[in-house]
């Protein structure tokens, strides 16, 4: 069970973009911007908000790539694997991530949330690949030496 | 406020007359490459020292006093992403340009050339010896023609009154009090512009399609979903010069007499998104968006829309379904959207660039625009730039330049004196081209020739340490994941193509699958429903024309000559560097390894599963792969 304050905070959002169908992506979009992911009881009541079925809220959000009903880690690293990464060497940088945080292909998140890694198809900064993108940070020229340093970093 | 053409003409004439009262201005490069090399940083120690010296004033605007003045800009992509942090002073005419800036030069590049007449040569541009000072010395960039990207790097990214004093809404003035709409959709016709994300559609007919329809509620819309792995050009126009893309679409929206534009942002574009956000913010508190526009009763409303990790959702009918809030899965065409795209609208449909060539067009005429690039493909197109290249970055040049000329004039030539293979053009939808096709001129049509496609201008440059059937299974597992499921040729097919690949790559490979490979590839492309899925096999289908010998020593040598491929690596023993420790053996997961200690020991080729767990740790370098 969500507390009340999920549910204010989905008002707010919803208001936002108006009542209406059309507004189910920008709404989940905003809803995983604050939990860091889509909690199932917040999709049924943003569906019945905006007027659509469940069954459509849910056959959308798990169409998007993006959109996860598994709550991600504090640092969502997305390690580039475009063209460009991958011309450059970017598999060595997730095979560093996915060994030194103990995770799978399977298993993504670690158990204390601090870390989410997975992989990305361009973030745009091609010129400075391999790179790797923590939340909203884009990191250049990544190496598998990088990626040991910036885990420690965000470790603090 | 500005209600009314003399309003702008005014606005216009103040923001020219502020820009020239600088006396020095400071300009960062932001866009998305910099900022990852730490731009930002940059940008706040520079405000932070000039902030903190007598004598001068920091002005965001320029106002009146007697001090010296300074501006502090965030730019747009200045061009050499390798070689970021960028930063250009520039004092009048004169531009100097600076990289790789770190935090502790910047005190320094302020008392010596800010302050000072002194450049400092370390952090000049460098090539084959020669340090170039101004911007447009540098080869990377005097080789480059800039229409789209004119501005970027100029001008504050982020400045309405910067966009105007670069000239930036004249076109829309033009456009407004000086032409029908017929009379806009007659000149990008006449232009000969054609759509700049891939399919090279002519966007004065697509233009002409919409302005037609007995159906008055049209839509202006944008793709900027630029989803191929190793293009960076729609960002940077998005985040560089976000004005010139709301402008471009305004005029679309007069011409073809739509009151919504919308732009769709892939998701992984932030920063885009923020720009875009804060023009929209902007313009429409000046009035220069909403309602009655310069008093002309022309109404244009902009909105912006994410993009949610779906590569699919770059074909227009998925796109469309994308902002209604649907699945963005491509629909079965006709009707085309020109006829019914969003909310079964006719519906403008064009990529970021091409709404950013259109302003200039307006302003200089076809004529000019048709005297640049070749008879069939008039105009610019931007590339960007990556790969085993030795300058990264983001280009514009005129259509019909060729290869050599990108990667050797203005790339500067292979990464660490490596040779050159391929380039990728078209990303996953495109296919690549070889040395012997270097002197081909880059156009739609050309290019075609050649089995593969211009598409949105990702130039992904490969050499000898890149193997091309791997690259092929690359692209394969991207289009796979990326398949949105609907037909069964793309969703099928590519699953198969993928898995076929698989093992080759693997070293299970048999000679026929390059024929099922062939086979499953022209089903697909001639059975797809949408483009994703019709253009999937090509990167396969190009490196089999290409490269067929490196499938075939694949299959039948088990060799991969750029030693990418673990499977066909073969771990060898060096007993001249072997002491004997036996660390190699304990570490091996399938005990592929033996011998006594003290002597060298031997690597079972036959039980080997190549993890490269012995090589990783020898004590010695004494185990390599053989070639």
């Amino acid at each position: 069970m969500l507390d009340q304050s999920y549910y204010t905070k989905t008002d707010e959002i919803i208001a936002v973009y108006g009542k209406k169908p059309a507004s189910l992506i920008p709404i989940m979009q905003d809803i995983q911007g604050v939990y860091r992911y889509l909690p199932g009881e917040l999709l049924t009541y943003v569906a019945e908000q905006i007027g659509i079925t469940e069954a459509k809220a849910y056959s959308v959000a798990t169409f998007y790539e993006n959109f996860s009903f598994e709550p991600k880690g504090k640092y969502v690293i997305k390690v580039c694997d475009g063209t460009a990464c991958h011309v450059r060497k970017s598999a060595p940088i997730l095979d560093t991530f996915t060994k030194e945080l103990g995770l799978s292909k399977k298993k993504h998140t670690t158990d204390d949330m601090m870390f989410t890694v997975e992989t990305v198809s361009c973030l745009g900064a091609c010129g400075l690949a391999p790179t790797v993108m923590v939340n909203e940070d884009v990191h250049p020229k990544m190496t598998p030496e990088k990626a040991q340093e910036l885990i420690k970093e965000l470790r603090g | 406020m500005i209600n009314n053409r003399e309003e702008l003409k005014a606005a216009v004439a103040s923001a020219k007359e502020q820009i020239k009262e600088y006396d020095v201005r400071i300009l960062v490069c932001s866009g998305t490459g910099c900022i990852a090399s730490g731009s930002e940083k940059v940008y706040e120690e520079f405000v932070k020292i000039v902030g903190e010296t007598p004598g001068v004033t920091l002005t965001f605007e320029p106002h009146d006093s007697d001090e010296k003045k300074l501006g502090v800009k965030k730019t747009g992509c200045q061009g050499v992403c390798e070689l970021g942090p960028l930063v250009r002073i520039q004092k009048g005419d004169q531009v100097i340009q600076y990289t790789k800036v770190q935090i502790a030069d910047c005190q320094k590049i302020f008392e010596s050339t800010v302050l000072g007449d002194e450049v400092i040569e370390a952090l000049l541009y460098k090539q084959n010896g020669i340090s170039y000072k101004a911007p447009d010395e540098i080869p990377f960039i005097a080789k480059q023609t800039r229409i789209v990207l004119e501005n970027c790097g100029k001008y504050d990214a982020e400045s309405f009154d910067e966009y105007l004093a670069g000239g930036g809404f004249s076109a829309l003035q033009k456009a407004l009090f000086e032409m029908t709409p017929a009379d806009v959709v007659d000149e990008i016709d006449k232009s000969g512009l054609r759509g700049r994300g891939g399919g090279g559609f002519p966007t004065g007919r697509k233009w002409k399609q919409v302005a037609r329809q007995k159906e008055t509620t049209r839509y202006v819309v944008c793709n900027g979903d630029e989803g191929d792995p190793g293009a960076f050009m729609d960002g940077s126009v998005m985040e560089g010069d976000p004005y010139k893309l709301i402008e471009g679409m305004m005029i679309a929206g007069y011409a073809c007499g739509a009151e919504n534009g919308y732009i769709y942002v892939r998701a992984e574009y932030p920063m885009s998104v923020a720009r875009l956000r804060h023009a929209i913010a902007e313009l429409e508190s000046r009035n220069m968006l909403g309602e009655n526009i310069l008093g002309t009763g022309f109404n244009f409303y902009m909105h912006i829309n994410r993009g949610a990790g779906a590569f699919v959702c770059g074909e227009g009918s998925a796109l469309t379904a994308s902002i209604e809030g649907n699945r963005g899965m491509p629909r079965v065409k006709p009707p085309r959207t020109v006829e019914k795209g969003l909310w079964e609208k006719p519906t403008v449909l064009n990529n970021v660039e091409t709404y950013a060539n259109v302003p200039k067009i307006i302003l200089q005429g076809s004529d000019w625009f048709r005297s640049i690039g070749t008879e069939s493909s008039s105009g610019c197109k931007t590339f960007s730039l990556t790969g085993s290249i030795q300058n990264t970055g983001l280009i514009e040049v005129p259509m019909g330049t060729t290869l050599r000329e990108i990667i050797f004039d203005i790339g500067g030539g292979l990464k660490d004196g490596g040779t050159f293979k391929a380039v990728q053009t078209g990303g996953p939808s495109g296919g690549c081209l070889t040395e012997s096709e270097l002197d081909v001129p880059l156009d739609f049509e050309t290019v075609k020739k050649y089995g593969t496609i211009i598409g949105s201008g990702g130039l992904v440059v490969m050499d000898d340490n890149t193997c091309m059937v791997e690259v092929a299974r690359f692209f394969m597992s991207f289009t796979q994941r990326e398949s949105c499921g609907k037909c069964v040729p793309c969703r099928e097919g590519t699953k198969r193509m993928l898995e076929i690949m698989e093992k080759i790559v693997a070293g299970k490979g048999e000679l026929e699958d390059i024929d099922r490979l062939q086979e499953l590839a022209t089903m697909i492309k001639s059975t797809a429903l949408c483009g994703l899925g019709k253009s999937a096999p090509l990167p396969v289908l190009s490196t089999i024309r290409m490269f067929r010998d490196e499938y075939v020593e694949h299959i039948v040598d088990h060799k991969c000559r750029a030693k990418v491929c673990e499977a066909m690596k073969k771990y060898v023993i060096n007993p001249d560097e072997c002491r004997g420790c036996s660390k190699c053996a304990k570490n091996c997961p399938v005990g592929a390894i033996s011998g006594v200690v003290k002597k060298p020991f031997t690597i079972d080729p036959s039980v080997c599963i190549h993890c490269g767990a012995c090589k990783e740790n020898c004590a010695f370098d004494a185990i390599y792969i053989e070639d």
